[in-house]
């Protein structure tokens, strides 16, 4: 009888217990799943994998922060809307130097920054996006060029586009970013001349689309296209007309 | 209305004997934390990092083996360094007893001991029921948190690593954080986070499952009775078998993995009942964790903590009457 009373009670207290703190732990999960929404301007370090995996690997220990030499690096702080104690740089106050030793992925002891990064110009921070074209003073006609000038990939990252001013009979020199080239330090950023830069880096996933597989790139050859071939898909829709297949 | 704790230690040993191990232990706390900040303040680079992780004198890495468990359940592979950190630390606490990190390093600490200190002092009555095993499903939660959202996830709101990482980089606003654990242990419930909440404790209690060091009422024929020992210990409930077990044939060593080897026993007792031993010195009763919980080995730390709260929660009110 007293056995049967201790194990109601013993019961009770763990499913008050359990209870309780599975409350908690719903609202952990959900503060979980808003901490992965990191603000656009603020930049992992080189190697870092894509946002949720490395919100798995980081231990949070400030490693990269201390390596490296230009103390462009912070660890978050409680109440600044990015996940606490992971590491992070704003572009425009601070872009990535590109040491071509990397110590902040050397540093590293989980691999949330990927040590398989040994080339600097392999590093996708992000992606710099020519966001405004009413300001840029390049598109007013002006030879500022300063992003152009601070892209340590000069010429393969950023190249002037020359076009013609519609405004005037001189040329003008359109900054064109070459995503595939584009490391997302965020110099240019940090070196736009405006008040607030034309020219931003921004996460990959935010800047870039992404293609269906099925669109042949006719230029590349046919062997560029990803999907099955568009013949295929044309031909179940009653086909096309000769003169285009 | 009885003496302050520790007075009669004090009149019978003198203040520093009665004060040896707190000092001790304070001095511990400090120091890391002094190990760490001469780095980024002084230029001296011992110790990279923070407790977390950190690597001394570039050669030894440490990792806080809790939140490697947490990024392994979130689904990552972690590098060579962060394992062989984890490995040296839980071989580490393992020996000197998992919970020696609650008192000897832990930042965290200092802020609950306060609380508990200025709790006495003012007379806080009563206190939220929150049971003593609640850190176990804590424990649990945080784990199951981490792998179905695939994220680190505790360490987002953990006050323990918020703490130390705010002082040796910046805290920000995580000092609401630290203010409400204070708060919490000061007006909601005495102990409330180390001695209830805190999975990180409960991590390294299940670490000090079979630790070698512990403490022990070796000279326990010699107790007056005076209680000081279970009203400055963090865990009262570890004492009572050891001390008051003879009769029963339990021995004089306290196996409970909840004690945190502070030492605050060994200086409050006026006539030198409690020592640090070896959990094999002579007397030990090996049987004592078993007879606790006879279930199986993998969930003896959570039976153990779950059967002993009720008799933990009437110590707890039967020492605050009598006070």
């Amino acid at each position: 009888m007293v056995e049967a009373a201790t194990r109601r009670q013993f019961l009770l207290d763990a499913a008050r217990s359990a209870t309780s703190v599975a409350l908690l732990g719903g609202g952990l999960a959900l503060h979980t799943g808003q901490a992965r929404a990191l603000p656009p301007t603020a930049l992992r370090a080189p190697g870092a994998r894509d946002e949720p995996e490395f919100l798995a690997a980081c231990l949070r220990c400030g490693m990269c922060v201390r390596e490296c030499p230009y103390q462009i690096l912070d660890l978050a702080r409680l109440g600044e809307h990015i996940a606490v104690g992971t590491p992070y740089f704003v572009a425009r106050s601070g872009p990535c130097e590109m040491c071509p030793e990397i110590p902040c992925v050397k540093a590293c002891p989980s691999g949330a920054l990927d040590p398989e990064l040994t080339d600097i110009n392999r590093a996708r921070i992000g992606v710099a996006v020519l966001t405004d074209q009413d300001t840029c003073l390049n598109f007013l006609g002006l030879r500022c060029e300063v992003c152009y000038r601070a892209c340590p990939l000069s010429d393969k990252a950023i190249t002037l586009e020359p076009q013609q001013n519609p405004r005037s009979v001189h040329a003008i020199f359109i900054p064109t970013v070459h995503a595939d080239q584009c490391t997302g330090c965020g110099k240019c950023e940090h070196a736009c001349v405006l008040e607030s830069a034309a020219i931003r880096v921004l996460p990959r996933r935010l800047a870039k689309g992404e293609l269906g597989g099925h669109y042949p790139r006719g230029w590349e050859g046919e062997a560029k296209t990803d999907g099955p071939p568009l013949g295929d898909v044309v031909g179940l829709l009653g086909g096309m007309p000769e003169a285009t297949t | 209305m009885r003496a302050r704790i520790g007075a009669e230690a004090t009149r019978a040993k003198g203040w520093l004997a009665a004060h040896r191990w707190l000092l001790a232990r304070r001095s511990t706390q400090f120091g890391v934390l002094a190990l760490f900040l001469a780095g980024p303040h002084l230029g001296y680079w011992i110790v990279k990092g923070n407790l977390s992780y950190s690597l001394t004198l570039g050669v030894l890495p440490l990792a806080d083996p809790y939140v490697l468990m947490q990024s392994l359940m979130a689904g990552h592979s972690p590098e060579r360094n962060a394992i062989v950190g984890a490995a040296v630390v839980l071989v580490a606490y393992f020996l000197v007893g998992g919970r020696a990190y609650c008192a000897w390093v832990c930042p965290v600490n200092v802020v609950t001991d306060t609380a508990h200190w200025l709790r006495a002092r003012v007379g806080v009555p009563g206190g939220a029921g929150i049971s003593r095993s609640t850190r176990y499903w804590i424990l649990a939660m945080t784990l199951a948190v981490a792998s179905t959202t695939g994220s680190i996830a505790w360490e987002l709101v953990n006050p323990v690593s918020m703490l130390h990482r705010g002082i040796i980089f910046e805290i920000g606003a995580g000092w609401t954080v630290i203010g409400a654990v204070f708060l919490l242990d000061l007006f909601v419930a005495g102990r409330a986070w180390c001695g209830r909440l805190c999975p990180v404790g409960a991590f390294y209690s299940v670490v000090a499952l079979c630790s070698p060091l512990r403490i022990a009422a070796v000279r326990r024929d010699r107790c007056n009775d005076c209680a000081d020992c279970y009203a400055v210990c963090p865990e009262p409930l570890v004492i009572r078998p050891a001390l008051k077990g003879g009769d029963d044939g339990i021995g004089p060593v306290i196996l409970s993995p909840l004690c945190t080897n502070c030492g605050r026993c060994i200086d409050v007792c006026p006539t030198d009942v409690f020592a640090f031993a070896s959990r094999f010195s002579k007397g030990a009763a090996h049987d004592q964790v078993h007879r606790d919980s006879p279930g199986s080995t993998g969930a003896r730390p959570v039976a153990a903590g779950v059967g002993t709260a009720a008799r933990a929660e009437r110590a707890d009110a039967a020492w605050s009457q009598r006070r």
